[in-house]
């Protein structure tokens, strides 16, 4: 493989999207809309078909991994500032998946926002993300990184906000800022934590450094011993936790539904939540060497999982009972990197970028014929009226809930396998956690299937007249998804998790070998072999026992369900409250900093600040400045004297210093 | 002593250069009126040429010739191709001001020939003659153009206090080159250099050295030597003080470079002293005093003192990287310089000079392009991270921070804050401030022949944004304005990209 052309190719991905985007963005109005979807689609199209040759380069083509830095862009003391790339298989499989998905959302988009008169804008918006997250994805240094981590904030902020009009979209687009805000700090302190003990940002160095010198401690309060990479690692994973809306951090993901579905599916699911689990894959040499923030990992990801899963059961919003989905996909996703089965937390991201984007993009398509309604109370009987978004639907749902083949059910089960295998307490309890989060998928995935696809249409008259199936833009693309989601878990396991594929070109380190994942591989006798040993285990049980439960409660039985609904009142309150974190942010966290923002206000801004600091010091200066403009009053005699004045300091000083040596 | 044929080859930028003047003086006379062009177009070319040809001779030789009195070394080139290469920016600002007000003449780029060969001479002087001579010529030339505009009263008293206090100047130059003579029984930069490293350097040199260093401070614009700067700024026409504050500066600090380190660096620990108290007084009073500003002109007249401050401080830091830091900032500053009274150049019209800072209140709704430019040159000189400003204070910075003068860094921190604030008040007018069309008749008319030049400076009532705004409307042509905004970007780009100019800098002299 010819390293030159590998060079030239990243330039190319990376900066055709960055280049669409500017023509779409600075040139909106003069290219028109047709000019802006298809110079965006057109460079995104070109960067997935250039990743897609990078992903082939280094699977099949047996290209080394790539890691160049590209240009320098500051050095402060021994520390360099670099723009740089590292491609190796897990960049080329994160930068596949980041394309594809893109493109297809791309596409669907020109169907979506048919209508909008911001289409140049968010065409504009969507191609900067896909910059931004190939940026994320490629950087060979942790600071780049941190850069396009807070650029794939920001376009998700300003898209979440894309109708800025709205009041619900202002309030979500600045909680989401607010919270990842949190998160980002974390991820920047442990970034310095990682810079100051080891004098370098560059994944390659830092690695070897932190491989030389393991074991170093830091004093954070009084004289105790912190393990350094135990605290580093925690804080970028609380980076993590913002990004990947981890709980406690998770609350602005399901109100960021208020961005426009495409948006939804390209950031909110598929790729942008997921940087946290790649950031800790991409790190793996250093969350290995700390047991502590793997414990960490394994449990926040777990508790995500399960009761995030639960929250969706409440839900009466379309997509919001998959953004909750969502969440809890993250937490298995997590609770995989929390059992150093990386492989199979990155694998799960890489199928479910697949099957939901497949199912936001389907959701989407349903709220288009519905004229924007979102509301499951106001569907029902859908199905006959939109056949392909139903059955993508359908096989967007088959793989979220793990059916045996589908690619979901690969992924999952990977992912519960390895956790189960795993020794320890937390293990377990994460493992039996992951294990009832089966069913609450199932139940949800087909309480939402139902409501909108099947039973009596509860939509007004109007709104039936004009059901139609979605224009070929938007099919399309579910097809395109639909395939994947169903297919890619067949073809890919055995390699991908099983094998070394990770592991062969040190995308991935895993330090111990007695791991979860090792014992799959042991008992790993082929796709048919792994899904009959999956029957031995009450995974598959469990989702048809949600499946049955969703059926009987929506379909064969409605009336069942006041009964069943009775009893557990209190939780449905629980959970309609969402276990009460947005009351603790708004009212506690914010509420409190804004109390104590208006005392700051009056006793630090107007007494200390303003009045004593900021007017006495202007003051002073005030009286000084008008002081020594004295000086210069015009005449030519005087400034002939001041500078007479001058040579006599000088020779003065000079005199005075060298007769007194 | 014996007589070599110098090495003429070796001083070919100079060479051509004169050559060139001789035949654009010649040319000047046949061309008239309207096609005055031509000797703007033909002094560009010639300058661009003479920048082409430092870079190409040049570069990479180190030699001396003309016994001594002439060094060709990295420094020079660097020297010789940026001094060119900013007064063709400098004049390219221009031809269409002295146009609309009819003083198109040649005279103007003449003089400016004339002084960029005076400024080209110092950056090779290798004795104290060759240096002096430069300066000379340079000085000269520039009395000339500050009073360029004869008709103008606030010119010519501008020009006459220049020369008067450039004279002294001058004089106490001269006077501290005698006396090095004196000591060191030589002219030669290099000569001086071995007398000054002796064990125990005649108390000649030292004292020299003293007058020496208030002929150089004064070519900077360093307090208390300064006296000069604002009624010069103020009174000469717009386009020759951008000329005045871009090269010139330049060619300052090639003064010093040569005089004061290739000659005295031996001496530095004496001279060190005495560097900072001209910091110290260059930082405080350019900024405190700026801020009392409502002229623009005389506001950058002050925050170029306290510019030049900043720059005194990398040279007093003594070490390669200061006098690297020192060369970086006074290129950022002459960018940044020419952008800020090319704007002034831009927004003025025939009849009115846009040099009220009142006058730019809303500035940003009428010319947002013009705004934005204003922003980026005031942000730099603030230093904010991502212009060049930045890091020019930056490398400054480090440099006295490397050399042990803590408290001098501190100070000149808390001087750069105090510099924000008039900076950022010329783009809170410009942004925020809503533009009044002031009553008829009511408006003061700013025309040169008006007042005097340093009159006002006591006495005007000191309402900080000024009297009654005028609403500008450019005068300039668009290639003018396109340049100006490719100036404000220059200042945001060379401000992320910055490394190729450090780079260089700290090449040519020896650091990094």
């Amino acid at each position: 493989m010819d390293p030159v052309l590998v060079e030239w190719v990243l330039y190319a991905i990376v900066l055709l999207p960055l280049i669409a985007a500017l023509i779409a963005g600075i040139g909106g109005p003069w290219i028109g809309r047709v000019g802006a979807h298809r110079v965006t689609i057109g460079g995104v199209g070109l960067a997935t078909v250039l990743s897609f040759w990078v992903l082939y380069a280094q699977v099949w083509g047996g290209a080394a991994p790539l890691d160049i830095t590209v240009y320098t862009w500051a050095t402060v003391g021994n520390l360099s500032f670099e723009i740089g790339f590292l491609v190796d298989r897990l960049t080329a499989v994160m930068m596949a998946t980041v394309t594809f998905v893109a493109l297809m959302v791309h596409i669907y988009t020109i169907g979506y926002m048919h209508d909008d008169p911001g289409y140049q804008r968010f065409f504009s918006y969507i191609a900067l993300f896909t910059f931004a997250m190939l940026m994320l994805v490629m950087a060979n240094n942790l600071l780049q990184l941190f850069f396009a981590w807070e650029a794939v904030g920001l376009v998700s902020y300003l898209l979440i906000g894309f109708w800025y009009t709205r009041e619900s979209a202002i309030f979500a687009n600045l909680k989401a800022f607010l919270v990842n805000r949190v998160g980002d700090l974390g991820l920047l302190l442990g970034i310095a934590v990682l810079a100051s003990a080891f004098g370098t940002l560059h994944y390659g160095e830092l690695f070897a450094a932190v491989a030389e010198a393991p074991d170093q401690t830091l004093n954070l309060f009084g004289a105790a011993e912190w393990s350094l990479i135990t605290v580093a690692c925690v804080l970028i994973f609380i980076g993590c936790m913002g990004k990947s809306a981890q709980v406690p951090l998770h609350v602005w993901l399901p109100d960021s539904m208020e961005g426009p579905t495409p948006i939804s599916a390209l950031i909110h699911a598929a790729t942008m939540v997921t940087a946290g689990i790649f950031l800790v894959a991409r790190l793996s040499p250093l969350f290995e060497l700390s047991t502590v923030a793997l414990t960490v990992v394994l449990v926040v990801g777990a508790l995500t999982a399960f009761f995030m899963g639960l929250i969706g059961l409440v839900q009466n919003d379309i997509k919001r009972v998959v953004a909750y989905s969502t969440l809890s996909q993250l937490g298995y996703m997590v609770a995989a990197l929390g059992v150093s089965a990386y492989a199979a937390g990155v694998y799960h991201l890489f199928t479910h970028a697949f099957f939901k984007a497949l199912l936001f993009l389907a959701a989407g398509s349903v709220i288009i014929a519905l004229h924007h309604e979102q509301d499951m109370r106001k569907m029902g009987g859908l199905a006959k009226y939109l056949p392909i978004t139903y059955i993508t639907m359908l096989i967007g749902t088959l793989a979220l809930i793990g059916f045996p083949g589908f690619s979901g059910f690969f992924s999952k089960e990977a992912v519960i396998a390895a956790v189960g295998y795993s020794a320890g307490g937390w293990a377990t309890f994460a493992y039996w956690l992951l294990v009832l989060g089966v069913f609450v998928t199932a139940l949800y995935s087909f309480r939402l299937l139902f409501m909108v696809f099947h039973g009596e249409e509860r939509m007004d008259a109007h709104a039936r007249e004009h059901l139609h199936e979605s224009p070929r833009v938007v099919t399309i693309p579910l097809l395109l998804l639909a395939v994947p989601s169903v297919l890619i878990g067949l073809l890919t396991f055995g390699p991908m998790v099983i094998g070394d594929f990770f592991k062969v070109d040190g995308s991935i380190q895993v330090l111990a070998t007695e791991h979860g994942l090792a014992y799959l591989a042991a008992g790993y006798t082929g796709v048919l072999g792994f899904i009959g040993h999956a029957f031995a285990t009450p995974v598959p049980y469990l989702a048809f026992a949600g499946f049955l439960t969703a059926w009987l409660l929506y379909i064969k039985r409605p009336e069942w369900r006041p009964r069943v609904v009775a009893p557990l009142a209190p939780l449905q309150r629980l959970l309609e409250h969402k276990y009460g974190f947005d009351w603790l942010y708004v009212q506690g966290a914010a509420g409190g900093g804004r109390a104590l923002a208006r005392g700051l206000t009056l006793v630090g801004e107007r007494w200390i600040i303003d009045g004593a600091l900021v007017n006495g010091s202007a003051r002073l200066i005030g009286r000084a400045a008008a002081g020594v403009r004295q000086l210069q009053t015009g005449y030519l005699y005087h400034y002939a004297f001041i500078m007479v004045i001058g040579v006599l300091l000088l020779i003065t000083l000079f005199v005075v210093r060298t007769v007194l040596a | 002593m014996s007589f070599e044929t110098p090495d003429f080859s070796l001083a070919l930028p100079e060479i051509w250069l004169l050559g060139a003047i001789c035949v654009v003086l010649i040319v000047d006379l046949f061309v008239r009126g309207s096609r005055r062009s031509v000797t703007f177009f033909l002094t560009q070319a010639v300058l661009l040429v003479t920048a082409a040809l430092a870079i190409t001779t040049q570069w990479g030789v180190t030699e001396t010739t003309f016994s001594g009195h002439y060094v060709v070394d990295p420094l020079a080139a660097m020297l010789k191709a940026t001094l060119a290469l900013l007064v063709v920016l400098a004049l390219a600002y221009t031809r269409p001001y002295l146009e609309a007000r009819g003083l198109l003449q040649g005279e103007v780029y003449l003089l400016a020939l004339f002084a960029t060969l005076g400024m080209l001479i110092i950056a090779s002087g290798g004795s104290l003659l060759t240096l002096y001579l430069g300066l000379e010529m340079l000085s000269l030339s520039l009395y000339a153009l500050v009073a360029y505009h004869r008709d103008s009263r606030q010119a010519a008293e501008a020009a006459m206090k220049y020369f008067v206090l450039g004279a002294l100047a001058s004089g106490i130059l001269l006077y501290g080159m005698s006396m090095v003579y004196g000591g060191a029984a030589s002219l030669e930069l290099a000569v001086i250099a071995e007398a000054a490293a002796s064990e125990e350097p005649p108390l000649l040199l030292l004292f020299g050295m003293s007058f020496m260093l208030v002929g150089v401070a004064f070519k900077l614009g360093a307090a208390p030597f300064h006296a000069w700067v604002p009624d010069v700024y103020q009174g000469a026409p717009t386009p020759v003080t951008l000329f005045i504050s871009t090269a010139p500066k330049v060619a300052a600090v090639a003064l010093f470079l040569r005089l004061l380190v290739d000659g005295l660096g031996p001496l530095h620990e004496t001279l060190q002293p005495m560097l900072l108290i001209l910091a110290a007084v260059s930082l405080l009073l350019g900024n405190l005093t700026a801020i009392m500003q409502t002229n623009l002109k005389r506001m950058l007249a002050y925050s170029g003192i306290a510019h030049a401050g900043f720059i005194v401080l990398a040279l007093a830091a003594g070490t390669e990287a200061g006098h690297a830091a020192a060369l970086f900032y006074v290129i950022a500053y002459g960018i940044m310089a020419a952008g800020a009274f090319g704007l002034i150049i831009v927004l003025s019209s025939a009849g009115t000079e846009a040099e009220q800072i009142a006058d730019y209140r809303g500035l940003n709704e009428r010319h947002p392009i013009l705004a934005g430019v204003l922003l980026l040159l005031m942000i730099s000189m603030t230093g904010i991270p991502g212009t060049i400003g930045f890091y020019a204070k930056y490398l400054v910075l480090k440099a006295a921070v490397e050399a042990d003068l803590i408290a001098m860094a501190v100070l000149a921190v808390i001087a750069a804050v105090i510099g924000a604030f008039y900076y950022l008040r010329v783009l809170k007018v410009a942004y925020f401030d809503r533009p009044e069309v002031p009553p008829e008749g009511s408006q003061k008319p700013t025309g040169p022949n008006e007042g005097s030049v340093g009159e006002g400076e006591g006495a005007t009532p000191s309402r900080p944004d000024g009297a009654a705004g005028t609403v500008l409307v450019p005068g300039a042509s668009l290639p003018i304005r396109a340049l100006l905004v490719v100036n404000g970007a220059a200042v945001l780009v060379l401000g992320i990209f910055p490394e190729r100019l450090i780079a260089l800098c700290q090449s040519v002299l020896g650091a990094g």
